[in-house]
């Protein structure tokens, strides 16, 4: 027994010395292991030119400035020197995944300064697209987070569907990326029946090649592995952070501007918002898939109601006239004169007003002075922007290998977070 | 909640800081002095009546007249109430500073930077007042009224080869 002790003794002694605070010596970064990364602004899983200044400890992340600016265009300046007309082109540059909603929160920011209202066939139309836009957004989400996080075939086959749905702006519109197809008041051209025909085909068989997609991830180990659990981010941090979109609800806040305050006509509707609890890159990625389903009722719904009818309100001081009429009539000439070369001009006012696009709350701050075609001031309220600042708080304590996973779920773009 | 119930009461609980209020298109404006700004703005949010939780927007202005030359405008968004508010403040022209509001929104963070890269703006107590877009050594402010469209040539040197 007593031969026992003492071969264990000297071992124990020595572990003892070695975690004794007298004999040894801690230091608070004895090999100045923190190192600053950067990463960005060329980097393809940052989705565009995001800069990320990543502080480590080892893998771990300890802190994450980003830096913005690398798409700057000043926006908001040129709109200040743009008629309201003018500017709709440039809001195709926004957010480029998803230019058909951003054509339609302008348009109905200016319309609101104005205090018009397109015609019923027009918001129809108007609903449709935007959720068009949703699922043309959240398909590259979908493509690109798995594309992050090690899958390939889910991009292709997203990608597959996006291709789709460009065919469709393509006969709607003419254009397939930058539409620029609102007009103040109205809409570029009519929705025809064989576009029509196009989407219902499209919605119809979309659920069935979103499941396809889902079922390549929503059982997978690795995706999963990757996904759950990180870039947590609470319901107060959240809502402090002004983060809005799927971000937000995948937080577990009931917040959708479609139904918080309703604009165009989401409330003839009958749609759920999705809210997932989890608040990490997986919980978004689930949210964003119910998204699309959603968003699958509401264009279906917008089909079978849509009425027949003029896409333009008849406010000849405001809205564009059509060529044919601006061609044969004296009247007309004279307002598509008088509106392209001084814009509508409205009252003295400000307005501020916010759609729900597919990132999250896409706002418009317009003050206009009377007598001037210009806005006095236009600010351009991204919701890219506000998500990218709350990377910090997601990052912190991520292993680096989850960076790209986290800014994958968030699903930002630069050409609107950049402005 | 309506404007008026919100107007009323914040009349009420401030009284002579409401320099100012319109309604356009179904929207409050309420002008507050920037003095008080910070005490306005933490009420709002905290009163469980109002409760303005979520800053959907801050942004600076340059309304070009000597006096109250620069203004802020916070875009306030009441999730419970589903109201909307709008507060304005303006400083003057030379040296324009105003206080923070990010320890009551922390979104204020990131728009206050930006408010402060376009317009020049200081925001006091703010902690990190940095260049949102522009490099840090750019020297001008370029949403102000007096910046012109174009730039101004030689200001942003190029790169060295």
């Amino acid at each position: 027994m007593e031969t026992k002790v003492e071969e264990v003794a000297p071992r124990s002694r020595i572990l003892q010395a070695l975690e004794d605070q007298d004999t040894s010596a801690s230091f608070l970064d004895p090999l100045e292991s923190e190192m600053i990364l950067n990463m960005g602004p060329q980097h393809p899983a940052t989705h565009g030119v995001l800069r990320l200044l990543v502080k480590l400890d080892g893998e771990t992340v300890v802190g994450c400035l980003p830096e913005l600016g690398y798409l700057h265009r000043g926006y908001e300046k040129l709109a200040e020197n743009c008629t309201y007309h003018e500017f709709i082109p440039h809001t195709d540059r926004l957010d480029y995944i998803s230019p058909l909603s951003n054509n339609t929160a302008y348009s109905l920011a200016v319309e609101k300064l104005l205090g018009i209202e397109a015609p019923a066939r027009a918001q129809f139309i108007r609903t449709i697209i935007s959720e068009l836009a949703r699922i043309s957004s959240h398909l590259l989400f979908l493509g690109s987070l798995s594309m992050d996080v090690g899958a390939l075939t889910v991009w292709m086959w997203s990608f597959r569907e996006r291709e789709k749905l460009y065919d469709i702006f393509e006969n709607l519109v003419g254009a397939r990326f930058t539409t620029s197809y609102t007009r103040i008041g109205g809409l570029a051209q009519d929705l025809t029946p064989e576009v029509a025909a196009m989407i219902r085909e499209y919605i119809t068989a979309f659920p069935g090649n979103l499941e396809e997609c889902e079922k390549l991830l929503n059982r997978n180990r690795i995706f999963i592995g990757r996904c759950d659990g990180v870039g947590i981010i609470t319901r107060e941090q959240a809502i402090d952070l002004g983060v809005t979109g799927p971000t937000l609800r995948a937080s577990g806040v009931n917040h959708d501007l479609r139904r918080t305050l309703p604009y165009l006509i989401y409330d003839q509707f009958d749609f759920d918002i999705p809210m997932f609890e989890g608040g990490d890159s997986l919980a978004r990625y689930y949210q964003r898939m119910a998204e699309m389903k959603e968003s699958v009722k509401i264009v279906r719904q917008a089909l079978e109601k849509i009425p027949n009818g003029p896409i333009h309100a008849f406010k000849p001081h405001n809205v564009l006239p059509r060529k044919k009429e601006v061609y044969t009539r004296m009247e007309e000439l004279i307002h598509d004169f008088m509106l392209i070369n001084f814009g509508v001009d409205p009252p003295d006012g400000e307005i501020y007003f916010s759609i729900e696009a597919p990132k999250g709350e896409l706002g418009f701050y317009i003050m206009s002075k009377k007598g001037d075609g210009h806005p006095w001031r236009f600010k351009i309220r991204s919701p890219s922007f506000v998500n990218i600042h709350a990377l910090p708080t997601m990052l912190k304590g991520a292993m680096i290998s989850d960076v790209v996973a986290i800014i994958g779920s968030l699903d930002p773009v630069m050409g609107e977070a950049d402005k | 909640m309506d404007n008026q119930t919100v107007l009323v009461r914040l009349k009420t609980r401030f009284g002579g800081a409401i320099l100012e209020s319109r309604e356009f298109r179904g929207e409050l404006t309420v002008v507050v002095p920037k003095e008080r700004i910070v005490e306005v703005c933490s009420d709002l949010k905290n009163d469980p009546d109002l409760s303005y939780d979520f800053l959907s927007d801050l942004c600076g202005i340059d309304m070009f007249t000597p006096e109250k030359r620069f203004g802020v405008i916070y875009n306030l968004l009441s999730l419970k109430n589903r109201h909307r508010l709008r507060i304005k403040t303006f400083t003057e022209q030379e040296n324009p500073r105003i206080q923070t509001v990010s320890g009551i929104w922390g979104t204020a963070n990131a728009h206050e930077r930006e408010t402060y890269d376009m317009f020049g703006i200081v925001f006091e107590g703010h902690p990190d007042l940095r260049r949102m877009y522009m490099p840090d050594e750019f020297e001008y402010y370029p949403l102000r009224k007096d910046f012109p469209l174009m730039g101004i040539p030689g200001s942003l040197p190029l790169p060295k080869k």
